[in-house]
């Protein structure tokens, strides 16, 4: 018998002709190739929900746009990932995060390295045009090491995903529908109560806002989610 | 249980009726129950006790007769009249009657258009058989089409039929159903799931709520052959809690199924095995996307996911799903009995068969009707339906609920399939009719859809969580006469923007009530907008603001 035969897809990614296992999905093809995608909700090492809609594609032939990071290659695939129609669509989709709890970068613990931040700044945007709704959401400084605060929760789930995969005690989740969702510690306890925490602070590491961090500091560290991909890794060698 | 078995029953119920010819029906679905029909049932079982009919005539309880403005309605058997509006001390006047001429000042016409221009399909049984006996439906050639496609028909030939039907999709959007059966037959895997969605959650429908309530074992049918034809050995049936009255129904039909073994283990001598689970909704509207609904069943939150996988590769816990709708499977039956090809005999040449639809709002008839696909919106609104009350104007109606919109009266005569209701800027859906007169502001018809869609998003992706708000948002403004001609543009960005980046149908059709108004009835927009006036003086636009 020969070989399997490795199977690659060729497609094209904004004009630019680029090889990608099958197995690999649109936005992963693209970063290899280092061509940005905007993502908020995905993080290498955790499974995908396609939920911030940020990483729409447009694919020639297929009416509705697709989300690359849950979208596989597959041969001969036109993908173009900047278009003005897309571009719009996700500046209006940052401008809706914005408006939709309490963003004010300039008192945020998280100013500086935000991922919502560094992305409105990579989109050029100045101003939001929507009415900001400006929720009064409570903040839980119960834990002994680290404080939620809801008015900076983007709702993408991250905590939630990497509670629940990598560290196993799935402690996060969500509450409420709709305009109402928030994250919860355990059956809506406050954090320092929860028996299931246990204390890991990767939830802290993922969060891509000023939502989850650290007490003590008037200013958050920069967050360190790089040690996503290396336990995934480290696992799968060890099975 | 084997054909010879079930034409034993039959033949049983046959002469079990005969025994007593005089059948008195009353309508115990929901509409009528709610308007006191069970009294009406009790005092008529005891005008019947008193009178010397005792033993020769039978009353009673059979499903949805359609007219649910009139009830409670009862019906006298073996002549078919039919009293409306029945209360409990008419009983002893309408069992004198059997023999006699009927009760003129009850008595509503068989010969009305509501009953005349139906065609029944899924509702052959609806108000005609008791929901809560399975031998009634055995009695009406019921699971006469299991057997024969258990004992006839190869996997294969039951899914040709279904194709050759033409069948579409009855939940809203319309696939193919036979295409949707063959994806799943073909598809490996060690276990395949049926799922019955009966998560009925538009404003103003209630189409599957009556056929549950009317004929329920036209539905376990219609699961058991598809289980049959994709490979199947367990079905679900995920209905919300808001139907307490189905979900009795359902129960006791499942438990009279299992005991003449048409559920469970060697169905009719074969080797196919399939039994059905009910899984209660709690309630969330999102849950109706197929998607959700498996994450309900698993136990998960009801929140969608990005498709592909289709729930037909990679559903309910992993394994090949066939999901359909309650309509979708009560068509089944009749199709298996009487062939595709009679199926697609009705309708038109891209939408066949039938069609229910629950006719609500402005309507003179309010209540279930099923009629051809291609009948016209004027025969079913003014026909059918009996037209606008109180000799107002028609206006709009509204059809698919949330995901739908409003068709103006220059659509008319478009006959109603899925192709013509999506050019005219609405959808199918799944057959809500909500009619309205003048007397209605179309800005506000919108808003309460987007409160509608704002308070049932999941929340999951951005654009319908924060995008439906703010179009709440901006839609109130404009009915409190606030708004200016920006915020209009605002409006229709975010349209379109939630239209195309949404992650499940709930989101991509969200904007619907708002552009088909918009498309039709921007004048009335305008007039909040710029004169700070609700044309249909329903909007609550203060003087001050009028005066700014």
């Amino acid at each position: 018998m020969s070989p399997a035969t490795p199977d690659v897809k060729t497609l094209k990614i904004d004009g630019i002709d680029i090889s990608a296992r099958s197995d690999q999905t649109v936005l992963e093809a693209a970063r290899e190739h280092e061509l940005s995608i905007p993502t908020l909700c995905h993080l290498d090492g955790l499974s995908d929900v396609g939920a911030c809609r940020l990483c729409l594609v447009e694919v020639k032939g297929t009416a509705k746009l697709l989300p690359a990071c849950v979208t596989r290659v597959e041969e001969g695939m036109d993908v173009t990932t900047k278009s003005d129609r897309l571009l719009k669509y996700r500046r209006m989709i940052l401008e809706l995060l914005f408006a939709e709890r309490n963003h004010v970068c300039s008192v945020c613990v998280a100013n500086g390295h935000c991922d919502l931040q560094g992305l409105a700044q990579a989109h050029g945007l100045t101003h939001v045009q929507f009415p900001y709704r400006y929720p009064k959401l409570p903040v839980d400084a119960s834990h002994n090491r680290f404080v939620v605060d809801h008015n900076r929760c983007i709702l993408c789930t991250r905590c939630v995903r990497v509670c629940d995969e990598v560290e196993g005690a799935h402690t996060w989740d969500v509450m409420g529908r709709g305009i109402e969702s928030m994250v919860i510690t355990d059956l809506h306890q406050p954090w320092g109560e929860s028996d299931t925490c246990t204390s890991c602070g990767k939830c802290v590491q993922v969060c891509p806002t000023g939502a989850l961090f650290e007490k003590g500091r008037a200013r958050s560290a920069a967050k360190r989610p790089d040690f996503l991909p290396y336990l995934t890794m480290m696992r799968e060698e060890k099975r | 249980m084997t054909s010879e078995q079930l034409h034993q029953i039959a033949t049983d119920e046959a002469a079990s009726r005969a025994s007593r010819p005089r059948r008195l029906h009353v309508c115990v679905a929901a509409g009528c129950v709610s308007s006191n029909s069970e009294a009406v049932k009790k005092s008529l079982e005891g005008a019947v006790g008193e009178s010397p009919l005792k033993g020769s005539c039978l009353v009673t309880g059979v499903g949805c007769m359609g007219l649910c403005s009139r009830g409670p309605l009862v019906s006298a058997e073996p002549s078919g009249i039919l009293y409306q509006e029945v209360g409990p001390a008419d009983a002893d006047e309408i069992v004198r009657s059997l023999d006699g001429l009927p009760v003129a000042r009850l008595q509503c016409s068989r010969d009305l258009p509501f009953f005349k221009r139906q065609v029944g399909v899924v509702l052959e049984n609806s108000g005609r058989i008791n929901p809560e006996r399975i031998e009634d439906y055995v009695a009406a050639e019921g699971y006469a089409g299991l057997a024969q496609a258990l004992t006839e028909m190869t996997p294969a030939q039951v899914i040709e039929q279904v194709s050759r039907s033409g069948l579409r999709g009855r939940g809203g959007a319309g696939y193919p159903t036979g295409l949707k059966w063959g994806t799943v037959a073909k598809a490996h895997g060690p276990s395949k799931y049926v799922i019955c969605n009966a998560d009925e959650g538009d404003p103003g429908a209630f189409m599957d709520r009556s056929v549950l309530e009317s004929d329920p074992q036209r539905v376990l049918e219609g699961m058991i052959i598809a289980g049959y034809a994709v490979g199947a050995s367990r079905g679900y049936i995920y209905v919300r809690a808001e139907y307490p009255l189905a979900i009795a129904r359902l129960n006791i039909a499942i438990r009279q199924a299992k005991h003449l073994g048409l559920l469970g283990t060697q169905i009719a001598n074969t080797e196919f095995d399939f039994d059905i689970d009910l899984r209660l909704g709690a309630g969330a509207f999102v849950c109706g996307e197929e998607t959700a609904l498996i994450a309900s069943i698993e136990g998960g939150r009801g929140t969608p996911r990005p498709r592909p996988p289709y729930p037909a590769q990679a559903g309910l816990f992993g394994a090949p799903t066939l999901i359909n709708n309650v309509e979708t499977f009560a068509n089944i039956p009749a199709i298996i009995r009487k062939g595709g090809d009679w199926y697609a005999g009705m309708g038109t040449e891209r939408s066949k068969g039938t069609k229910v639809f629950a006719l609500t709002g402005k309507i003179n008839c309010t209540g279930l009707i099923e009629v051809p696909m291609g009948m016209s919106l004027r025969e079913i609104i003014f026909e059918v339906g009996g037209g606008v009350p109180e000799g107002r104007k028609f206006k709009a109606v509204q059809t698919g609920g949330p995901s739908g919109g409003c068709i103006p009266e220059q659509f008319l005569d478009m006959p109603v399939d899925y192709d013509s209701l999506a050019q005219a800027g609405s959808i199918m859906g799944s057959g809500g009719m909500i009619v309205m007169d003048d007397s209605s502001c179309m800005v506000d018809v919108a808003k309460y859809f987007m409160e509608f869609c704002m308070s049932e998003s999941c929340g999951k992706c951005i654009p319908c969580r924060a995008g439906t708000a703010q179009m709440y948002d901006l839609l109130a403004k404009i009915s409190e006469g606030r708004a200016t001609l920006d915020n209009l543009a605002m409006l229709e960005d975010l349209c379109d923007m939630v239209r195309h980046t949404s992650l499940c149908g709930l989101g991509q059709s969200a904007p619907n009530p708002v552009l088909s108004t918009l498309r039709y009835f921007r004048d009335e927009y305008l007039a909040h907008i710029q004169e700070k006036r609700c044309p249909a003086g329903v909007c609550a636009i203060s003087e001050k603001e009028a005066d700014a």
